[in-house]
């Protein structure tokens, strides 16, 4: 179905619109790798919620439950910053396409 | 009330105290520098409550507007020349994202070669950037421009930033009698901004200024052009209302002795005043001699600008700056342009005159109606006073 947009008459002036709005729109569809988590190995730090610059790690009651890949663009700050050890990463990094 | 001397930068600077904006950002650059060094003087000795934002450069003064201006804050800076220019990629963003920044620009050519005088280089380059632009002929005139320009800008139907202009050294540093109104009586008539979103307002939260790719950045520039429309009678209501306050009324230009004129000028900023000087000359001598003195630029009040022009048989446009574009100046093609629909067409001439602040002289104008008594005989382009 063709979408009606608005024109410049009814447009709101001055490219202003609602806020929060990017999480409406898919923006993680370009990512050329992305962040696995494993719940079992995570020590639940948050450091990765706090760095994430896509407000894209998941959080229920205070605790990482994975990534919004919706929106996660795959830049590997989590997993750089992620202070579990070799052999017990809580998150590694994989190709989206092998 | 009282007049004092004031250079134009004192007279543009005793505006911006009375206006007393929300913040201020700005970068020192020859000949304006003193707008905002006088500025910062009235902000240290607690005269205004100004957030006053000394930045690192003029592109970051005028971010810092945009960003103060988006949050609904009433904003205005002050720059020239190389200042301008510096300032060119973020000027279109404030007209998009609509917002009413008033700056001063004192008029100073564009390097290179670099020069630190008078031309209009450096407005004319910002023409296309929907920025109000109001040209003056003195020091009086700069500041009755800045305050008016804090309403042309924030009226709901414009909401545009604007430029008040003088010529550099010219008006900025020439000492005149300029005079200063109440400070209660230019509160009283610029009031206050009222901002139609604020991006600090947490309760009311929006996004300004996101991608606007090519299914809606179309649309956003044509209600740009069309409020540059709507801002041409905004600024006569402004400048009459103005004139009922303070005795002295604004319009869109200025006609001197034109209805009956044979022979005319079309000239803008410190050049008109030369001009009066050379027509009272001519016309007592008989001569009929007359002057358009544009004050606004843009918007270009086109049908305004033809029904003054059209029973004037010769005309001599004067550009002080050159477009380099092999037809002539920006206000010969805007106003040549104008005149394309009329069936009886002036003769028009255009003259390139006083590049990087080379002295304009009663001679010069008069050589230029001598000019138009043989309009037949000129070339359309012609430069005033350089040597060949």
């Amino acid at each position: 179905m063709k979408q009606e947009k608005p024109g410049w008459k009814s447009l709101p002036q001055g490219d202003v619109l609602g806020a929060g709005t990017a999480a409406q729109f898919k923006t993680g569809d370009w990512r050329s790798e992305k962040p696995i988590f494993y719940e079992d190995k995570c020590i639940q730090c948050l450091i990765c919620w706090i760095v994430c610059p896509d407000s894209s790690v998941n959080i229920k009651d205070g605790k990482v439950t994975g990534f919004d890949y919706d929106h996660c663009k795959g830049c590997g700050i989590c997993d750089h910053e992620c202070p579990t050890k070799p052999g017990k990463r809580a998150i590694t990094m994989e190709k989206e396409r092998k | 009330m009282p007049v004092v001397a004031k250079t134009g930068n004192e007279a543009m600077a005793e505006a911006m105290r009375q206006i007393n904006p929300d913040v201020v950002a700005a970068y020192p650059i020859t000949p304006a520098t003193e707008i905002v060094m006088i500025f910062a003087q009235f902000v240290a000795d607690g005269l205004v409550d100004t957030e006053y934002v000394p930045v690192e450069s003029e592109h970051s003064a005028i971010s810092a507007c945009v960003g103060a201006a988006a949050a609904g804050g009433r904003v205005m800076t002050g720059t020239s020349s190389q200042g301008l220019a510096l300032m060119y990629e973020i000027l279109p963003i404030a007209s998009a994202l609509r917002l009413p920044i008033v700056m001063s620009v004192v008029n100073r050519a564009l390097s290179g070669p670099i020069n630190i005088h008078c031309d209009h280089s450096d407005t004319m380059g910002g023409r296309d950037f929907g920025w109000i632009q109001l040209f003056s002929e003195n020091a009086q005139e700069a500041y009755d421009n800045v305050l008016q320009a804090i309403r042309i800008a924030e009226d709901p139907q414009v909401e545009l930033p604007a430029m008040a202009t003088t010529d550099g050294f010219i008006i900025s540093h020439g000492m005149e009698g300029v005079e200063v109104m109440e400070d209660q009586a230019v509160r009283e008539y610029i009031g206050e901004r009222k901002a139609k979103v604020s991006v600090l307002d947490v309760d009311n939260p929006v996004t300004l200024g996101a991608l606007d790719l090519q299914d809606y950045y179309f649309e956003h520039k044509r209600q740009v052009a069309e409020a540059m429309k709507q801002a041409a009678p905004v600024i006569v209501k402004v400048g009459k209302e103005f004139g009922k306050k303070f005795g002295r009324e604004y319009g869109l230009f200025e006609k001197y002795h034109l209805d009956d004129a044979e022979i005319a000028i079309v000239a803008l900023g410190s050049t008109c005043g030369t001009a009066k000087v050379v027509i009272d000359e001519l016309r007592s001598k008989g001569i009929k001699a007359g002057m358009l003195k544009i004050r606004v630029f843009r918007p270009f009040v086109a049908e305004e600008v033809v029904k003054a022009l059209s029973k004037v048989p010769a005309l001599a446009v004067l550009d002080r700056s050159d477009s380099y574009n092999a037809q002539g100046g920006p206000v010969f093609t805007e106003v040549r342009s104008a005149l394309y629909d009329l069936a009886n067409k002036p003769k028009i001439i255009n003259y390139i005159y006083g590049l990087g602040g080379r002295d304009i002289t009663v001679e010069d104008i008069h050589s230029v109606f001598a000019d138009l008594q043989k309009v037949d005989k000129k070339a359309q382009v012609n430069y005033l006073g350089v040597r060949e």
